[in-house]
Formats: C-alpha cells, structure tokens, sequence
C-alpha cells in the first residue's frame, strides 16, 4: 500500500464507523442531516472537489462528476422525504471502496509483472588494482574485462576471457536447461552465472546489451495499443456524456409526460431517484482498466515464457493467426549443415572438400561454414583469388590458379558444364574443377526434434495452414515438409523470392485472418516486416531480429510459436469476456434502473462489483505456464 | 528528440485524459501514456525544449487530471 491508499483506507473505516454509529442516534431534521454531512464529506470530498475542478476546466464529463450528482441527488431526496441519508453516503462509500481496490489490485499486479521481467543487472565487477569493484554498468565502457561471480547476473554482452561455467538462461528464454559456457564462448547479459568465476570482455555498452534492448521492448510493449484499447478509449469518451444525457432526460421526460399527457401526477422524487441510478451505473471504470491490464498481463506471462511481444496491437494480430510461415532454415531446422557425402568424384574426396572450402572461403553463409568445417584445416585465403559470387546460383573462384565453380544446377548449367543429379535430400553443391565437371558433395540440415510436432501444436490451436519457404531444391523440401505435416511448400527460392511468396499468401487469404512469417532473424528482415506478424526465433543477441520482428523467441524451439498463440488467444478471451461482461451487466442495470427495479445497491455492485471481477479476471492472462 | 517520463496518475481513465491533454500541448509531436508502467513517452518537435515543453504538458495534464504527477 502506498501513501495514497492508506489515507484513503483510513477514511473509508472512519466514514464507514461515524455511518454506523449514527444510526442509533436519536436525531431528527436538520440536526440530523447535518450530522450526516460529517462522513459524506469524510469519504467524498475529494471527489466532490474533482467533480468542480472538471466544470471549471470544461471537462465535466467524468466519473466524479457522476458520482457527486448522483450522491448530492440522494441526499437531497432523503431531506425531502425526511429520513435515510445512508443509501447516499453508502454509495459514495462503496464508489470508493472499489477506486482503493482498483488502485490496490493494479498497483499489485503492476509490481507482480515488472519482478516477472525484471532481469535488469544492478552492477557489474571491474578488477581495479587487484580488488573487485562494483560500478554501475552504465560506465563499463566496452572493452573493458569484468568479472561475474557464481549466483550473479551477468550484466553486459561479452566474450567469456577465463574459467567456465554453466548458465541459466531461464530469465531470458524460459528455458530451465542450463547452458555451458568454455572461454571464447559468447556470452549474453541477462544470464545467471551458476558455478564457476568469469572473467568477460565487454563487447558492447550496456545500454545496447541484450538485457537493456529486451528491458526496453517489453517496458514500452503495453504502449503500442490494441484495437481494443482504442476501442475502448472512444467507447468511453461518447459513452459518459451519453449516459448523463439519458439520465437527465429519464429525470424530466417521465415527470412531465404524466404530468402533461396522462394528468397523472408527476413522482418528480421516483425519476430522479431512477436518473441518480443510472449515474451510478454507469461508470466506465470496469472497462478502460481491466483492458490495458490484460494485456499487460498477457504480455508479462509471455516474456516469463521467453517470449517477448512488442506490443498490445501485435498480442491482439497473433490472436487471429491462421496462416503460419516458415522460412524452413533455422526455425524448422537446426541451421547447421554437415556434409553428409561427396558423390561422383574423379578426385579424392578430401581434395574436392578442399577446393570446395577454399572457393567458398569468403562467405558466410551457413552452406559454406559447413564445407568449411568438413574440410577441417585451416584455410589459406592467400591460395584464393578472383572470388566472383553469383546470387542464388553459387561461386566462381580460382583455387591456386586453377578455376573451380562450387553451386547448384544452375551454376553448372550457366556454365555450360553438364552435371548429375542427386536422388539425395539435402542441399547439392556441384563442383566443376578446371572446366570439368568433378562430382557433388551432399549437405543436410538437421530437422529440430520437436519441429513434427510443434506443426501438429500449431493446427491443434486453430491455424489453417502452415506453409514452408526455402531455397532448397523441390525433392528435398517437400521431403522434409512431408516429415513435419506442412501443407504448402515453396522451395528453390531466392530471398527476394520469399517477399514475394508472402506478398502472394497475403493477397490471398482473407481480411480477418492474420499470417505469421517465422524465421531466424538471419536474412529475412524484409519479409519479417511484411507480414501481418513478424516471429524471429532463437533472436537471443540477435539485435537485426529484435529489430525486425513483433514477436521474439527467444529460444530457437518451434513448440513456442503455437504457445505465442496460445496465449494471446488466452489474452483476447479475457479481454472480450470483460467487455462484454461489463457492458453486458451495465445495460442491464441500466435497463433495470430506468424501470425503477434496481435501487442504488444493485447500481454500486453494477459499478464496483462489476470492475472488481473484471480486474480479477483480467489478472488471470498473466498465467500462461501450462498452455 | 524521445524521452520518457515517469508519471503518477490513479486510474486508466484519467491517464488517457493526460495523453490527450500532452498531445494537445505546442512542442509536443506525439505522446504515449502507459498506465500499467506509469511511464509517459514524448516526441518533441524539433528544436524545442523538453523542460519548457513538459512544464506547459504537466499545466495541460492538470487541467484535465487534477490528481496526477509529471516528474522531470
């Protein structure tokens, strides 16, 4: 409890007893209303005061003013009719029960959701003259060499210098397995060191560390609004104005049309009393906090679960996913290509591996790390020359002076130099050697273990269809997507390619439903950014894929994507369940209280009663473990 | 120029109130309230001076918001 929500406690218990008390006071007429005043003015001050502040700066249309016309309104009535002053001040008394259980409840939660991600490091070790000393990470500038101790964070990106360790990631990805970590591993802030000391290089500020970006992308997430958050903002702005409207319409119509119309007389007391309900009733206050709080929740258990999503909007667009796209690479598979076979050689085919390595030696790309790694020794870059790298098709290098083309298909084809095909799945890299033709080397990637089923999980929680994107040759690809259960495959595609394909998809399927691109961060930024949702997996230090993406995994396990779903699905059906339950129950009331069948106690609980459920509830988005 | 705000204000109502009222002011390009981190995030117009801005915002919020707390 802050300040705040003690001295209103104190009133609300002081106004309650001084109300109780009074009762058995033997007082009648104004004395009495006078003693009355005492715990109306304890508990209703404030907002009597707001309620005056809002006229003088012509924004009169809020809760307090309903509040303090509907209580002045009750009290008037019960001077009039000589007697029962507590239905006025119970209402102003209830009406600020719940603002302290609103203010409690979401004060609460706000801190529950920020120590759920609140990974930030305090401080970090700097070895200063032999002794470990503790600064601000703010000022370790990069470069310089800190040290982490066992049950530390680790507050800064680096390069692990000394000792090992194993690490738990389990703040950043969700993931409780613990990780190695050997000198020259890379390490990311944010992990917890859990037994040795080490000593890390700093690569970057901390100001641009994983844990800071992270830190920043969900703190601001809830501030990118949801349509239903501006839904609700619109909602409220006409709806208040167009409720005291009615209100005061319901207190003069009635009266005059019996009084007019019927000769009837008027029951000017009846209708006012039924227009004050009405007031009461009428407070939006269920609906624009128990939105924003679900998806702050929402939001909050999701990166619990080591995924972040960058905003209200983009919880709300994974909700109605019904179209799932993999860019095959790095998502599906592991990325990691091993040469599996060299086929049809003339030479040894360690002497191929050899030209192969040395002609892709300048690339970065995966294929070439592979034939890299088969080959094994370390490359002399000095015995390349005239690297000539052609998109999509493969390389043209000289290996000491001698040319060799390392490619698929179409590189021989370019070439001129006639090739055998493969029955292999995998990736085929044909090599020509000196103009002729020298064989073919198979690599494959490695299918993660749950990739089956988190397709299976996918279809399992509503979506459609899951097509797959890659540059691989059609036999493999739809051999892999057959493995998986994928419906669509879109194989030997260039990167530019894969916009266009997802431009295709998204032109068309229909407006209601939303296409989620999944990929690995690597490459694909453009497509990332076309599609309705953009999902970057295993992004962890990634920070183009942070960049790029609406939703990040930070792990690389698929199973996450149909969780992600899963849980703004979850999200979306507690933020619809509110607005329908809170304006449901408040038209009801409303209805109710215009017939004069709800007095002013079902109004508070149509008001209070009504908020407090819809903040429980709405507190229930933050529990995501078991979906 | 961005900069983000620690703010206090009680309820989500108001808070939207407070964006109103800070995206109305001069020198203000866009302000974001966020309730549930209690931070306001605003984009100055160029060349203008975030204290001078803020002081005219939290004059506006006020007006509004009574009950509610810009600190910069």
């Amino acid at each position: 409890m802050n300040k705040k929500q003690k001295k209103m406690l104190i009133r609300i218990l002081l106004a309650a007893a001084l109300l109780v008390g009074f009762n058995y006071l033997p007082v009648t007429g104004i004395p009495r209303l006078l003693l009355y005043l005492v715990p109306y003015l304890v508990i209703g001050y404030d907002i009597l005061l707001k309620a005056f502040k809002g006229i003088r700066n012509r924004q009169p249309f809020d809760e307090n003013l309903l509040m303090a016309i509907a209580t002045l309104g009750a009290l008037v009535i019960a001077v009039m009719d000589e007697g029962d002053y507590t239905e006025a001040i119970a209402v102003m008394l209830f009406y600020q029960v719940g603002e302290w259980f609103q203010s409690y409840a979401v004060g609460k939660s706000r801190r529950n959701i920020s120590e759920l991600m609140d990974i930030r490091p305090d401080y970090a070790n700097v070895e200063r003259e032999g002794q470990l000393v503790r600064v601000d990470p703010d000022e370790v500038e990069v470069g310089s060499v800190i040290v982490v101790q066992p049950g530390e964070k680790v507050p800064i990106d680096g390069v692990i210098l000394e000792g090992s360790s194993t690490l738990n990631t389990s703040a950043l990805t969700g993931e409780s397995l613990p990780r190695d970590a050997a000198p020259g591993d890379e390490i990311i802030s944010g992990c917890i060191n859990m037994s040795g000391v080490l000593k890390i290089r700093t690569t970057r500020e901390f100001g641009e560390s994983t844990v800071s970006t992270i830190l920043d992308l969900v703190e601001n997430a809830s501030s990118r609004k949801s349509r239903s958050e501006a839904f609700i903002t619109k909602f409220a702005r006409v709806y208040t104005p167009a409720v005291v409207v009615s209100a005061a319409a319901l207190a003069v119509l009635p009266p005059l049309v019996r009084m007019l119309g019927m000769h009837l007389p008027a029951d000017w007391d009846v209708w006012i009393y039924r227009a004050l309900t009405f007031l009461v009733i009428s407070c939006p206050c269920a609906l624009v906090i128990s939105i924003p709080l679900s998806f702050f929740a929402g939001i909050g258990g999701a990166s619990k679960e080591g995924i972040l999503v960058k905003g209200s909007n983009y919880l709300e667009a994974l909700s109605r996913t019904k179209y799932v796209v993999f860019d095959k690479t790095g998502t599906l598979t592991q990325g990691v290509f091993e040469v599996n076979a060299v086929h049809h050689n003339q030479m040894e085919a360690k002497k191929l591996l050899e030209y192969a390595a040395l002609a892709e030696s300048a690339s970065s790309h995966p294929i070439s790390k592979s034939l890299q790694r088969a080959y094994g020794k370390k490359i002399d870059r000095s015995r390349v020359t005239d690297i000539q790298e052609i998109s999509g098709n493969g390389i043209i290098a000289r290996v000491d002076g001698i040319s060799v083309a390392a490619g698929n298909g179409k590189l021989m084809a370019r070439l001129g130099i006639e090739y055998r095909d493969c029955h292999h799945a995998g990736t085929i890299i044909h090599m020509a050697v000196d103009g002729a033709y020298a064989g073919h080397i198979v690599i494959s990637d490695r299918v993660k273990p749950h990739a089956a089923e988190a397709v299976r999980n996918l279809k399992a929680s509503g979506v459609e269809q899951t097509v797959m994107l890659t540059g691989d040759r059609k036999k493999a690809a739809e051999q892999v997507a057959e493995s998986l259960g994928i419906d669509q495959v879109y194989s030997e595609l260039l990167p530019a390619g894969k916009v266009e394909k997802v431009e295709e998809l998204l032109d068309r399927k229909p407006g209601s439903a939303n296409l989620a691109f999944v990929g690995d961060g690597i490459n694909d930024a453009p497509v990332l950014s076309r599609a309705d949702i953009g999902i970057a997996m295993g992004a962890m230090g990634s920070d183009a894929a942070i960049e790029a993406a609406d939703v990040v995994l930070m792990d690389d396990d698929p199973m996450k994507i149909s969780k992600a779903i899963r849980i703004s699905r979850k999200c979306l059906r507690i933020v619809y369940e509110n607005i329908w339950f809170a304006i449901g129950v408040k038209l009801v009331c409303l209805i109710l209280g215009a017939l004069g069948l709800a007095n002013m106690w079902i109004a508070i609980f149509a008001d209070v009663g009504v908020m407090i459920l819809a903040v429980l509830n709405a507190v229930r988005a933050l529990f995501v473990k078991k979906l | 120029m961005k900069k983000s705000y620690k703010i206090e204000v009680d309820c989500a109502n108001c808070a939207n109130k407070m964006e109103e009222a800070a995206n109305r002011t001069a020198g203000v390009k866009q302000a974001v309230v966020n309730f549930m981190t209690l931070k306001m995030n605003v984009e100055f117009e160029e060349g203008q001076d975030p204290k001078a801005v803020m002081q005219e915002v939290l004059k506006n919020c006020k007006k509004v918001e009574d009950d509610c707390e810009i600190y910069f």
